[in-house]
């Protein structure tokens, strides 16, 4: 009884923080004036969103493509450097791992504007593919820092034992280290998919063609709608769509969520 | 090869006889990283150095580069009428978030820091908005802020983004929501590396609740609250997606950040890549400044 105050204040935070998305989902299916749900309660405002120019099919398949090649991209490109990191000595290893990690410091701005012009004569403008190369740029700090440490908390000899047995290398890291380092990589690949899915200016700089737009650039073009007058249903719905995933995949996969937050402490 | 071991000095040989295995190994080595080398050059080397000549050049979105033209793009930068008010909010914007989310957040970890089912509870909602894409949550408040839709018309507010004064505050409380939990997070891990033992040894000593707080658990968490303060700040500086989608920089440019700057120099009206290069050279400088500043400042207080 002594700490019911505590309950109370803690369970209001609780609330306050919960609100937000709470309202977003029940406003997106209440009826509204000046949406597509003006009377009574149902799913009209996502009819919208479904309609809206190309359609959300194409827009959300654009997110899938885009987050699917930029996970594929961060998986393979950080499993093999963080091995190389790890477990060889090779001339300037410390000088590319310095400069993979001097990507944080250097603004997302300040490398959009040239990324933009050597997209265009690599001839991958407005391309889902150069924007997934992008992001997979942007993701390598945290996944090679991730990869590098999830390798060389493999016991050594693990890995001997399998060269000792005529393995090659290649298949000392398909056999026996894949399966250590199986953690590592979901972080990594739950990163990859998150950053990729919500990034807004990436795409908002490199892609100008309104059908190759990933889901939340299409939801922020779609509030410019019909004369100005702004359809906040289908925007509340548009918010679902883009948010479901998240959380869902965060509630799922909380261990490797804090997991991946305790290693960011680290980088500092 | 043979040659040389002859004729060299018989200290010689050992260093210079290495090579098969450890070349083989350098070979497989780089053979992994080529991946990463790849990337790391074509996608960031080439860029930062083609932002460097960008800077420096008249280079037009559609018209590409017309040749060197410096200082031409760091002088109009600097003198465009938007420049300092933008550095001006930017740095307001930047001081009122660190400071309220590093104070909200130590208050959160400390309270949530138990571990009973209440408090796991406790931290997954408070966590939930982490998951959100910033431009989601942008538009999510954008909706939550409007007259037509908004469900907070109980506290009176007549317009959430129509002073300055509300957008910048509107802002702010969109982006506590959004990073509280993250900032909590990385507290909380080093809340819980504090041992037990410390706290018993303060109790003995009659330490009260307030003096362990001031004396034991401040110090103690010094360079989590610094990483947390530089994360902060840097990601405050570089303000964008929140201002983009709730204000557009409005009421009366007064919410405009130096990166919406540099987008809007770039894409929106001016089209001038030489003209945003040097905004961006300039962002890069200040940050690799401050960084380093506070690098040193926290290395001068450890020592």
């Amino acid at each position: 009884m002594r700490r019911m105050p505590y309950y109370v204040f803690t369970g209001s935070l609780a609330l306050l923080f919960l609100f937000p998305l709470a309202w977003a989902g029940v406003a997106s299916v209440s009826p509204q004036g000046g949406t597509a749900q003006t009377g009574g309660w149902g799913f009209a405002n996502y009819g919208t969103l479904a309609d809206y120019q190309a359609g959300i099919w194409v827009y959300l398949m654009n997110s899938v493509v885009v987050s699917g090649l930029t996970v594929l991209f961060t998986l393979t490109v950080s499993l093999l450097g963080g091995y190389a990191f790890a477990r060889f000595r090779f001339p300037g290893k410390n000088l590319l791992f310095l400069v993979t990690l001097a990507i944080l410091m250097v603004p997302y701005a300040t490398l959009l504007i040239p990324l933009y012009v050597l997209l265009n004569r690599m001839g991958l403008q407005n391309s889902l593919v150069g924007l997934a190369l992008v992001l997979t740029m942007f993701q390598l700090p945290f996944a090679t820092f991730m990869m590098r440490i999830s390798f060389e908390a493999v016991p050594a000899e693990l890995e001997e034992a399998a060269l000792v047995d005529g393995c090659g290398s290649v298949r000392a890291l398909v056999d026996v280290m894949l399966p250590a380092v199986r953690p590592g990589l979901v972080t990594v690949g739950l990163f990859a998919f998150l950053a990729a899915w919500n990034d807004f200016i990436t795409p908002l700089v490199l892609i100008s063609d309104a059908d190759k737009a990933p889901l939340p650039l299409a939801v922020a073009n779609l509030r410019q709608q019909v004369m100005g007058i702004i359809d906040y249903g289908a925007t509340e719905a548009g918010v679902v769509v883009l948010a479901l995933p998240c959380v869902v995949l965060f509630l799922a996969l909380q261990r490797q969520y804090i997991r991946g937050f305790m290693s960011g402490a680290l980088k500092g | 090869m043979t040659a040389t071991l002859q004729e060299s000095p018989p200290a010689k040989p050992g260093a210079a006889h290495v090579p098969p295995r450890r070349r083989r190994q350098a070979l497989t080595g780089w053979a992994y990283a080529s991946p990463t080398a790849l990337f790391v050059l074509i996608f960031f080397a080439i860029p930062v150095l083609l932002v460097g000549q960008m800077s420096v050049s008249d280079w037009g979105l559609f018209a590409g580069n017309r040749g060197v033209n410096a200082p031409e793009n760091f002088v109009d930068a600097v003198d465009q009428r938007l420049f300092w008010p933008a550095v001006g909010f930017t740095v307001k914007y930047t001081v009122i978030t660190t400071v309220l989310l590093i104070a909200l957040a130590l208050g959160l970890a400390l309270l949530v820091q138990e571990s009973t089912r209440w408090s796991a509870f406790l931290r997954t909602a408070i966590l939930v908005p982490s998951a959100l894409g910033l431009a989601s949550a942008s538009l999510l408040f954008y909706a939550l802020y409007s007259p037509q839709s908004t469900p907070l018309g109980f506290l009176g507010v007549e317009s959430f983004l129509g002073t300055p004064t509300r957008a910048l505050w509107s802002t702010v409380a969109l982006i506590v929501w959004r990073f509280a939990g993250f900032y909590m997070l990385l507290l909380l891990v080093a809340l819980q590396g504090i041992s037990a033992d410390v706290y018993e040894a303060a109790e003995m000593d009659g330490a009260g609740r307030w003096r362990t707080f001031l004396s034991i658990t401040l110090p103690l968490l010094r360079s989590s609250l610094a990483l947390c303060t530089i994360l902060c700040v840097t990601g405050s500086l570089l303000a964008f997606d929140q201002f983009y989608i709730l204000t557009k920089g409005g009421p009366d440019n007064s919410t405009v950040t130096i990166v919406q700057l540099i987008y809007n120099a770039a894409f929106a009206g001016a089209n001038n890549l030489g003209l945003a290069a040097a905004l961006s050279i300039i962002v890069l400088a200040a940050l690799l400044v401050l960084n380093i500043g506070q690098f040193r400042w926290l290395r001068g207080k450890e020592n």
